[in-house]
């Protein structure tokens, strides 16, 4: 396979509501993301022949990619269920694109919807957190973590913000200058969960303690909610209703299994990950407008920027103050407001953002990165161990 | 008896894998033990098939020091599961690296846990949670 720089791009984008929605489908939320994604592109359903899904650990079904390409009457030729945790939607992206190139679809609809807000499992007596909050599906180490009363996501960013204070003396408000540059993006996008709630450093510095070092808004929200985007060929791309986005560089790297068998927690897969991509664009983290970085946590913001090469490994804390990564400012990080304000979709809307971004004129005016023509999108998940990386663009070459 | 025990303890438990199972033997010998390659002396955690250093399959279920540091550290204020009541919390949960190299997730107990802090030497204690469980724990120990 050769070089896929500019061959692919993303053609359509679809999101639904987002927040808390008892009473709608899991199955209905993947359905109404595809078809809003499929209209946005100008397809008709007929003309997919390829979905992705990354199965809801809440509501966990068999050979999920194929209920949903039937629920959508698509009789898929290419489909999958992939499983890298919130990795899994930048990664789709590349697999579509490389399904596409080996031949095996025209377009592909990539999408990810979760009740995770309303369809919260009881924990039964004595059962682990872990498969608890997994909807009964292991990480692969609960074992050795459940007994001693920790959660995989929370525990493994609290030991990986622990260690890049201890490293690096990052501290606690540069965590929370974090949340609060994503909570001002999500005051300017009315689809946001925290649309309404302002954030303020004091506030963050006042609110409760979760898992230390990590308070209650260095956490991603618990969402309900579905978003999904098509990818086809850039050929095709220029034929349809939007301004295409082309893919321009892919990378993806899982460094570890476990937080037990990490070689360090300061420095996550995108180090290698991003590398690629920019490689494969021929672009470096200079040339970004924007970035779109999974944010499960505040920590994971910090480490990401470092490893995609906007600073220095350690001076994450620094550089994400005095307004930097805000809109207007030299690098706007989320401008949707991320999984901490806007809903966490497990990093899918990291994706129909950065596309909304790059088309120009789908977001509100004052959320508009202005000019912007290069962004890049991370996917991080499992216990801070999966990564994927995206550059997208505007311009072909 | 032993169903009395499990009954009173209400948090999670282990559920054993195949793989693990020799870890949680040797937990409740009060004598812990860790895979190490016999080909390429690798010690191997979590437990896997095969050493990931060498690819060996020879994997010696062997005794540790019992003895190590606070990798990393954090304290839960949130409690995860209704079998965690406010009497359990704040709490300690810790990464600690064993003398061996290998790194293991365990509560350092015997100490408020504001007061663990990374570098900390510390050393095993074993909680003997049921009749048919051991938790393997840490405390601090003088340097």
């Amino acid at each position: 396979m050769g070089n896929l720089r500019g061959k692919y791009a993303i053609v359509g984008v679809g999101e639904t509501k987002v927040g808390k929605l008892p009473g709608i489908g899991t199955l209905t939320l993947h359905v109404e993301a595809c078809k809003k994604a499929i209209d946005d592109a100008g397809l008709k359903v007929s003309e997919i022949d390829g979905l992705l899904t990354n199965q809801p650990l809440h509501d966990p079904f068999r050979t999920y990619s194929v209920v949903v390409a039937h629920s959508m009457g698509i009789k898929p030729d290419y489909s999958l269920d992939l499983g890298l945790g919130g990795a899994t939607p930048v990664a789709m992206a590349q697999h579509a694109a490389m399904a596409i190139d080996a031949g095996l679809a025209t377009a592909v609809v990539c999408v990810h919807a979760r009740n995770q807000a309303s369809l919260h499992l009881l924990p039964k007596q004595g059962m682990g957190v872990t498969r608890a909050y997994h909807g009964g599906v292991r990480d692969g180490c609960e074992d050795f973590e459940d007994p001693y009363g920790v959660m995989s996501g929370p525990g493994h960013h609290s030991f990986a913000a622990a260690r890049h204070m201890h490293e690096f003396g990052t501290t606690s408000k540069q965590l929370g200058a974090v949340a609060v540059a994503t909570r001002k993006h999500a005051n300017m996008n009315p689809s946001a969960t925290m649309y309404s709630k302002k954030l303020t450093l004091e506030d963050h510095q006042k609110s409760r303690m979760i898992i230390e070092p990590l308070r209650l808004p260095d956490c991603s929200l618990m969402s309900d909610g579905g978003a999904a985007f098509v990818v086809t060929s850039a050929e095709r791309a220029r034929n349809l209703k939007k301004k295409p986005v082309y893919i321009m560089g892919m990378g993806n790297h899982q460094p570890f299994a476990s937080v037990m068998d990490a070689e360090t927690l300061t420095t996550l897969g995108g180090a290698v990950s991003s590398k690629m991509a920019y490689k494969m664009a021929g672009l470096g983290p200079k040339d970004m407008d924007f970035a779109q970085i999974y944010d499960c946590f505040t920590i994971t913001t910090l480490i990401t920027l470092e490893d995609y090469g906007f600073c220095k490994k350690g001076e994450g804390g620094a550089f994400v103050e005095g307004g930097r990564i805000e809109i207007g400012g030299e690098l706007p990080v989320n401008t949707h407001g991320g999984l901490l304000s806007h809903a966490h979709l497990e990093g899918m809307t990291h994706v129909t953002e950065a596309v909304k971004q790059l088309r120009g004129g789908d977001v509100e005016p004052e959320r508009q990165v202005k000019d912007a023509e290069v962004g890049v999108v991370s996917g991080h998940g499992g216990y801070a161990s999966t990564h994927a990386s995206l550059v997208l663009s505007n311009r072909p070459s | 008896m032993s169903t009395q025990s499990q009954y009173k303890y209400t948090k999670p438990l282990p559920e054993m894998d195949p793989e693990d199972r020799p870890y949680w033997q040797s937990a409740k010998e009060h004598a812990l033990k860790v895979q190490r390659c016999d080909d390429c002396g690798a010690w191997n955690f979590p437990p896997r098939p095969l050493c990931r250093k060498c690819q060996s399959a020879k994997l010696i279920w062997t005794k540790v020091s019992g003895r190590g540091h606070v990798y990393s550290s954090t304290t839960q204020h949130h409690p995860i599961l209704p079998s965690y009541t406010k009497d359990d919390l704040p709490y300690n949960v810790s990464i600690v690296e064993l003398e061996e190299g290998v790194r293991v997730i365990s509560n350092v107990v015997g100490c408020p846990p504001d007061q663990v802090k990374i570098g900390m030497p510390v050393e095993i204690v074993y909680d003997d949670v049921t009749d048919q469980v051991t938790l393997p724990k840490y405390k601090p120990r003088a340097n």
